[in-house]
């Protein structure tokens, strides 16, 4: 039985057979599901790549108004652009380490406050230049220049000083932070020739794949760069990124087999495709999550017996249930999950607990009148359904929630962080001192809860130059220990990233970074047929 | 001069008048919606700091009224600047959007606008009888079905059941006219059924206005057969309302077809306009309204000129 099934699985591999058949075969021969996979994965390894063809990628997220300049992007498509043509100091890799890219070798001094990265040599940029330490520090200096408008912006603020010693270049801080690469492995930092300081938009990088067709919102075409430095990734001599905004575009397109990979399944649909032949689903579990969020410092949520009485009053499981249609796991306030390296797991569950919720409710006297929450599905999906929820949860514990629904349009400047109570989503940061600084820290640029707690800053400042992973460990939980339990963050789910392949594409990997592979399905993955 | 030329230069200045009209709403619109394009291109990634420099680099400073005017002054030296957003030539991705429109509303029409007069005529040869019921019961039931549901019917069972034509109608010019037109097959069905309920009914209703004429009833008795009389003495009559309702029809075929675009990802004008609205990209969307506007007003025009030479009585003025 075991040749028989060996000489399937080999068959899978170069693309005779569909992996669908294949589970089904196995089955007729007593073999579960999940070991016929796992088979194959085998399989697929002792296979390896194959090389050539043309990988189609149909993508949400894409508008007319893109552009190639990486300070821009904003939204996925051109994030997967980025990670087509570019390449980044380091990045993070699936299993949450760090992996040296154009930096050879990463560096600290034992205060973590100067961090020198040597350069790799060889690497050349698509337009025939060789790329230099230079071009590295001119890249940080445009991010990170005050007049600029980069989406980076935020994270190059700590940069003290940045200098270049023969192929070494080497950051100071003002502050120590141990985490200073997980901040350089932004897809926003693609080194780009001086930095691009010429022309920003010009889409010329060191990455594995050139661009060829440049259509903001419609399409774009790579090929591939014959003289990159790095044989393991780049296998197909083509990717095509479509933009294909509407869900029920993408899925039609990957069942029809215009398009090998799709981003954003919707929960509701993602059983119903993962029937359909040739095609699979795949969920990641990541650090993005759905939240509702108060204002600390404005009434009546500046009361923190009333914050917590709504942090209970709202039903969880429900929310993953319905919401997510089970695609995602549950959230405990604070925006931290198993996604971080240094999670700590034994922090406690809340949960939904009406009683609780209905005697802290009259424990922060408020007067009985609606409160008023504000959500668009612009936020995320689902939220209007959410925020219906939890009204509902909310008045079995005898809090009167009002919903009111705003527009998609101008949700992000009109509503977020300008109102004190509304529904957003946050994508999530590599490591926790990132997703902290960006918006819990007090000074933090978009610290959308209004959240100022001085023994919190105190300790995310004393874990950033913290280098003894145990000892940060324990800071980390001590902090979200006292955003649960003072903050303004409702976090009840974290949702998994839903992505549908062809069955053709081999060298598929979890990657909880961001959706489909950290954006680079395209770079790491290959057609078996 | 000629009376008829009077009135094609009366309707001609008009019409510029009615465009100057355009762009001032299309501008005021723009301005009074919430955010700018510095606030829209950031979006939640937006500081203090960035969003004041991106504003300074797009000159957003400015007051409305200078901007609207420069950009005005601008468009009527034949340059309509570059995009906020992306700093590309409004001109030129303009130019291949327009091409896009065009070419799917060409085909449409080429399909639609026959058979819809084609349909008319025999529903009101079989009045009342099982062929006129049977299109206007057709008919209607498209045109009462929401675009978007007509397109993912049909991609369902014409694309993913079929595997007959693409379900995504992104064309490009490296395609052949077969890939493009196989490209654009489902949405050219969709926009078929959309466009046709209107015009059939249109025809249907004019034909048989004039046939309760009293010279059809002497066709009539001069024994001439039903087709003919309809040929030859109802159609002539019956064009004015029906050239109107196609113009208004080919009109949205170029304007209106945002959804299908949606559906499809079909790289046409209306994408491109609603992708600048959503960014607050004026310029964009000033030059994007001003070309909808004239297509409007222009084809109005030729429906104006066409019902006075075909009527007997506006052609020889008194």
């Amino acid at each position: 039985m075991n040749d028989q099934l060996k000489h399937l699985s080999e068959r899978v591999s170069k693309g005779l057979m569909t992996r669908r058949e294949f589970v089904g075969r196995a089955a007729a021969l007593g073999v579960t599901a999940a070991v016929a996979n796992s088979m194959l994965a085998t399989a697929a390894k002792a296979a390896g790549p194959v090389k050539g063809g043309t990988i189609r990628m149909g993508i949400q997220g894409g508008e007319s108004t893109n552009s190639l300049d990486p300070a821009l992007a904003a939204s996925m498509v051109p994030t997967v652009n980025l990670r087509n043509f570019g390449d980044c100091l380091v990045n993070v890799a699936p299993d949450g380490s760090i992996e040296n890219r154009i930096a050879e070798s990463v560096e600290a001094s034992a205060d973590a406050k100067t961090w020198n990265f040597k350069i790799r040599k060889g690497v050349e940029f698509h337009n025939g230049k060789s790329l230099t330490p230079d071009d590295v520090m001119r890249t940080m200096e445009r991010h990170s220049n005050e007049d600029a408008t980069s989406g980076a912006l935020g994270i190059m603020q700590g940069i003290e000083s940045m200098k270049v010693d023969g192929d070494i270049f080497s950051v100071s801080l003002t502050t120590p932070n141990a985490d200073l690469p997980y901040l350089l492995a932004d897809y926003h930092l693609q080194i780009q020739p001086d930095g691009g300081f010429d022309n920003p938009a010009s889409g010329i990088g060191s990455g594995a794949y050139m661009i060829e067709v440049d259509e903001p919102g419609v399409r774009h075409l790579f090929k591939k760069n014959p003289n990159y430095w790095d044989d393991s990734i780049g296998h197909a001599d083509e990717i095509e990124v479509l933009a294909l905004n509407d869900s029920t575009a993408r899925t039609a397109a990957l069942q029809s087999g215009q398009v090998h990979i799709i981003d954003r399944v919707e929960p509701k649909i993602a059983q119903l495709l993962a029937r359909a032949p040739n095609v699979e689903v795949k969920n990641v579990s990541g650090p993005g999550h759905y939240v509702f969020i108060m204002h600390c410092d404005t009434a009546p949520f500046d009361n923190v017996d009333l914050r917590m009485a709504l942090k209970l009053a709202i039903n969880r499981e429900d929310m993953v249930d319905k919401i997510l249609r089970g695609y995602g796991s549950l959230g405990n306030d604070f925006p931290i999950n198993k996604a971080y390296p240094l999670f700590d797991e034994t922090i406690p569950q809340r949960s939904y607990d009406p009683e609780m919720a209905a005697e802290l409710y009259k424990k922060s006297g408020h007067d009985g009148s609606p409160i008023v929450m504000q959500v668009a599905d612009g936020a995320f999906p689902g939220a209007v359904d959410a925020a219906a929820l939890f009204q509902q949860s909310a008045q079995a514990a005898g809090i009167p929630l009002e919903i009111k629904r705003e527009p998609n349009d101008g949700y992000w400047s009109e509503i977020w962080n300008v109102q004190p109570f509304c529904a957003s989503y946050w994508s999530g940061r590599p490591v926790q001192d990132q997703m902290y600084t960006t918006a819990y820290l007090s000074t933090a640029d978009w610290n959308d809860t209004r959240f100022f707690n001085d023994a919190f800053d105190a300790l995310l400042n004393s874990a950033k130059a913290e280098l003894d992973n145990a000892k940060r460990k324990e800071i980390y939980r001590d902090m979200a220990m006292i955003l649960r339990d003072e903050g303004g963050l409702i976090c009840p789910m974290f949702n998994d990233s839903i992505e549908g392949i062809s069955t053709n594409v081999g060298g598929w990997i979890e990657d909880p970074n961001l959706n489909i592979m950290n954006a680079m399905a395209g770079v790491k993955c290959w057609l078996t047929a | 001069m000629h009376p008829i030329l009077k009135l094609v230069a009366q309707r001609l200045a008009l019409s510029t008048m009615l465009l100057f009209a355009a762009s001032v709403l299309i501008f005021a619109g723009t301005t009074i919606l919430p955010g700018d394009v510095a606030q829209q291109i950031l979006g939640q990634a937006a500081t203090p700091e960035n969003l004041a420099n991106l504003r300074a680099e797009l000159g957003l400073n400015e007051p409305a009224l200078s901007r609207y005017f420069s950009w005005l002054g601008g468009v009527m030296q034949g340059d309509l600047g570059t995009a906020l957003t992306n700093g590309r030539d409004i001109a030129e991705s303009l130019g291949s959007r327009l091409g896009n429109t065009l070419f799917l509303a060409f085909w449409a029409a080429v399909i639609s606008v026959p058979l819809a007069i084609f349909l008319g005529l025999l529903a009101v040869r079989y009045k009342d009888r099982w062929p006129d019921k049977l299109i206007s019961g057709v008919t209607l039931t498209t045109i009462s079905i929401p675009e978007f549901m007509i397109g993912y019917i049909l991609i369902y069972w014409v694309s993913i059941k079929w595997g007959l034509f693409s379900s995504v109608a992104i064309i490009n010019d490296s395609m052949s006219l077969g890939e493009k037109l196989n490209a654009i097959a489902i949405p050219v069905m969709v926009l078929t059924l959309v466009v046709l309920a209107h015009m059939m009914r249109m025809t249907r209703a004019a034909i048989l206005n004039v046939m309760q004429s009293a010279y059809i009833e002497t066709a009539e008795l001069k024994g001439l057969g039903m087709l003919k009389i309809i040929r030859k003495h109802a159609f002539p009559n019956a064009v004015a309302p029906i050239v109107n309702v196609v113009m208004i029809n080919l009109a949205y075929l170029v304007v209106g077809v945002v959804v299908v675009e949606v559906v499809f990802a079909y790289p046409g004008m209306g994408q491109y306009l609603v992708d600048h609205v959503a960014k607050r990209d004026v310029p964009v969307v000033q030059a994007c309204g001003l070309i909808f506007a004239a297509v409007y007003i222009g084809l109005n025009l030729i429906a104006d000129i066409v019902s006075i030479l075909a009527n007997p009585r506006l052609r020889h003025p008194k």
